[in-house]
């Protein structure tokens, strides 16, 4: 199946799941399914990457099966594992029996006693499906290594079994916060996208789409907020998804305008260090002793 | 060669094109690979050619692999795939699809070489200059991007010409054109119109200049464009290009640049932090122990299967910094010593000492989760102290470091020295420094000059590298590379 036509068809696809696009992400993800190579993403905490991924399943109704790198994932965790408690009743089970060991030895490295685990379990499947491999910059620099045949050939190679070749290709997603470089191997192999924070109109209508009852006008001054906010040498800059929490918070509140003293009060909802927000206060001229 | 080349009107260029712009972003620092090429051509044919932004993006997403090299690319594929070919203004004036066209002119650009310069209307005098100062006001007040790049491309075309004596002479100056246009003028009646739109005034003052930067930044584009046209793209990439942040000289940044490598700094720090805790972790298998190798063994008949090791022990060092930061080389004292404090966690202790002709501690300045903006402010305030007489005077400052500051030096102590050693002739206290350097665990000195200029005029560069080992720390790249190595 072709995931999408035209960079302009994956945009209106995703845009109707809820997911809006700028040019080069509608462009990035036409390619990745297009071309059948994997799709690096890397950008600050919060603009979406993981979402652009959900949204990719959703929009082409294929199943999501994600694979949450952390620092100690190996590969029994990544690819497959032998269901070793199962093979030892196996071997004991056929001990009375008159079966020779050979045949056992056989028997017990089949697909039967064979538990996959997310790489595996995406290559083999024959559904559309969507592959994440979330915040790949967290794991050790092995893993990338076991990436690698996966990423290239869509292929896993179990010593016992011999090896599986994907016979439907995934959609591969690679999601990174650039905390660590990535091998120039694994980059290579995939296309990349950096994503951003997004331009004001953008983001206005994210955060519109996002949160239901938002009058046009705090939605605008929120942006408008946020995109100062960003524009400051602040430790962490707000996100989208602190952007959408803001606008909650507003409608909780029943705040209809944004103004300094409502800036003042919800801060928190997007700053979440105290020299940001001293910083953010002394910057934006807001009164402080108001509050 | 088995099969001769095919005759050349059946070669569009534009394969040639791609592989010279290539070639040029292998020059400019990225390390574009033969897969990476191969993807971008089947990124090329996957994509439909009508919109200049898709292409530009789908090249992007097959070459670049890094995000700090996108501003390198984007000069570059601005300069290869040119979005207008010569004056261009008709051709955008007359039909507004011009996209295709332009795209389609990439391989001309190439072939059909420069396109005569003296478009008819296209004078400079006193008039035109008025009248296109008034149309880019309406312009910049309503926010017309294509109209800006018209007028962007206008004026380095009308203002910006400095007609050479014969072909492929002629050159264009987006400094001049910037010099006669003073699209700064503009500001203070741009800010007028947009508070008449109804916004504060803060922020119609910062879109204001946001605009006049956006369009300096167009005529600046433009104008390596036409140059690109004339002389060739692989000229202009190899001479006027900057290269990416991560890799400019210390010594050469501009204001802009200051302000963008302050927020390079703290991401930074957090890669570099991650990646250090990583390798500690990778190696955090002590020495063999032995008694208990040889314990475990007897449960095994003797043969050791499994090797116990000791727990390793975490070392820490302390660190202390010592930095020039007279004129010359403020910048680079200042992010090697914010670095320096962003990585404070994995050191004991850090202290840090400014000089001039005198020494300086500025180590309180740096207080856990302080301003980054702050902390700058503070350094520069106190750059003052550390100078009685004004000139650079390395002699001076080592001794009195050494006499006041003595107990800052200890056998577990990382001694760091930034500067260009450029001492103005004066003595250089190579002793007092040795013994410094004696006393404690390792020494370095990070000169922020380029290797070559090492021992020109008055730089005692070699004499103080025979004292204290001496590398060359030219941007942050390389910087990184040496705190990491440091640790």
């Amino acid at each position: 199946m072709t995931w999408f036509s035209s960079p302009s068809d994956a945009a209106d696809r995703l845009g109707a799941t809820g997911y809006l696009t700028d040019a080069a992400t509608a462009t990035t993800t036409y390619l990745a399914g297009a071309l059948e190579k994997p799709l690096l993403i890397e950008g600050p905490a919060g603009v979406g990457k993981t979402e652009l991924a959900k949204a990719v399943a959703r929009a082409t109704g294929a199943d999501l099966v994600r694979l949450q790198c952390y620092e100690g994932l190996d590969e029994a965790r990544a690819l497959y594992e032998w269901n070793y408690k199962k093979q030892l009743l196996r071997i004991q089970a056929s001990q009375g029996s008159d079966a020779t060991w050979d045949e056992t030895h056989d028997d017990i490295f089949t697909d039967e006693f064979l538990l996959t685990r997310p790489l595996l379990t995406a290559i083999r499947r024959e559904e559309p499906t969507v592959l994440l491999i979330d915040e790949v910059d967290k794991t050790d620099v092995e893993v990338e290594g076991l990436l690698l045949e996966v990423l290239s050939d869509f292929q896993v190679t179990i010593p016992e079994m011999g090896t599986v070749t994907a016979v439907r290709r995934p959609f591969v997603v690679l999601t990174s916060n650039a905390t660590r470089e990535l091998s120039e191997a694994v980059k290579r192999r995939c296309l990349y996208l950096h994503l951003e924070y997004p331009d004001a109109e953008r983001e206005r209508e994210i955060v519109v789409s996002q949160v239901p009852g938002l009058e046009e006008a705090v939605a605008t001054q929120l942006v408008a907020m946020v995109a100062r906010l960003r524009e400051l040498e602040l430790k962490k800059a707000p996100s989208i998804a602190e952007s959408v929490d803001w606008a909650r918070t507003l409608i909780a509140l029943e705040i209809s305008d944004l103004d300094d003293d409502a800036v003042n009060a919800t801060l928190g909802v997007v700053l979440k260090h105290v020299s940001d927000q001293e910083r953010a206060v002394k910057e934006l001229r807001l009164d402080r002793a108001g509050r | 060669m088995p099969t001769p080349d095919p005759p050349d009107e059946a070669r569009s260029g534009l394969l040639d094109r791609h592989i010279a712009f290539l070639e040029a972003l292998r020059a400019a620092g990225l390390p574009v690979s033969l897969a990476e090429d191969l993807d971008a051509v089947a990124v090329l044919t996957a994509l439909p050619w009508d919109d200049r932004a898709v292409v530009r993006e789908g090249y992007a997403a097959a070459v670049v692999k890094r995000h700090a090299q996108r501003p390198t690319f984007d000069a570059l594929f601005d300069l290869y795939f040119p979005p207008l070919v010569g004056n261009g203004a008709d051709r955008l004036g007359a039909d507004e699809a011009g996209p295709e066209d332009s795209e389609g002119g990439d391989a001309d650009a190439a072939a059909g070489g420069p396109q005569d310069g003296d478009v008819p209307g296209a004078r400079d005098n006193a008039e035109a200059l008025r009248d296109f100062r008034e149309r880019l006001e309406a312009a910049m007040t309503a926010g017309d991007e294509q109209q800006l790049a018209r007028l962007a491309a206008e004026a380095v075309g009308r203002f910006g010409a400095m007609p050479g004596r014969g072909p492929g002479l002629s050159s264009w100056s987006a400094y001049t054109a910037l010099q006669r246009v003073a699209p700064g003028e503009i500001v203070d009646r741009l800010v007028q119109g947009l508070l008449a739109e109804g916004r504060g005034d803060e922020e119609a003052r910062r879109a204001a200049a946001q605009r006049v930067g956006g369009f300096t930044r167009r005529v600046e584009a433009d104008a390596r464009r036409r140059i690109g046209e004339e002389k060739g793209a692989e000229h202009v990439a190899r001479t006027a290009l900057r290269p990416s942040i991560d890799r400019l000289d210390f010594l050469q940044m501009r204001r802009t640049d200051l302000e963008q490598m302050r927020r390079e700094i703290y991401p930074l720090a957090r890669r570099l932090a991650t990646r250090l805790t990583q390798e500690h972790h990778a190696q955090r298998r002590g020495p063999l122990d032995f008694r208990r190798t040889v314990r475990a063994s007897v449960s095994t008949g003797g043969v050791p299967l499994t090797t116990h090791h000791k727990p390793k022990r975490p070392h820490r060092s302390e660190l202390v910094v010592l930095c020039d930061v007279s004129g010359s080389v403020a910048n680079f004292a200042q992010f090697t010593l914010l670095l320096v404090f962003a990585l404070r966690e994995q050191f004991t202790k850090v202290r840090a000492f400014t000089f001039i002709d005198h020494v300086h501690e500025v180590t309180h300045h740096f207080k856990p989760g302080a301003d980054v903006v702050d902390v700058m402010a503070d350094l520069a305030a106190s750059a003052s102290h550390a100078a009685l007489w004004g000139r650079t005077n390395y002699g001076r400052a080592i001794e009195k470091f050494a006499e006041q500051h003595a107990d800052a030096i200890g056998p577990r102590t990382s001694l760091l020295v930034l500067g260009d050693a450029r001492s103005n002739y004066s003595d250089l206290a190579l002793t007092t420094l040795a013994e410094l350097a004696g006393q404690c665990r390792h020494a370095w000195w990070l000169n922020p000059e380029h290797r070559r200029h090492w021992d020109t005029g008055d730089s005692a560069a070699s004499r103080y590298a025979d004292v204290v080992p001496m590398v060359e720390c030219r941007n942050l790249t390389q910087l990184s590379e040496l705190v990491h190595d440091l640790l």
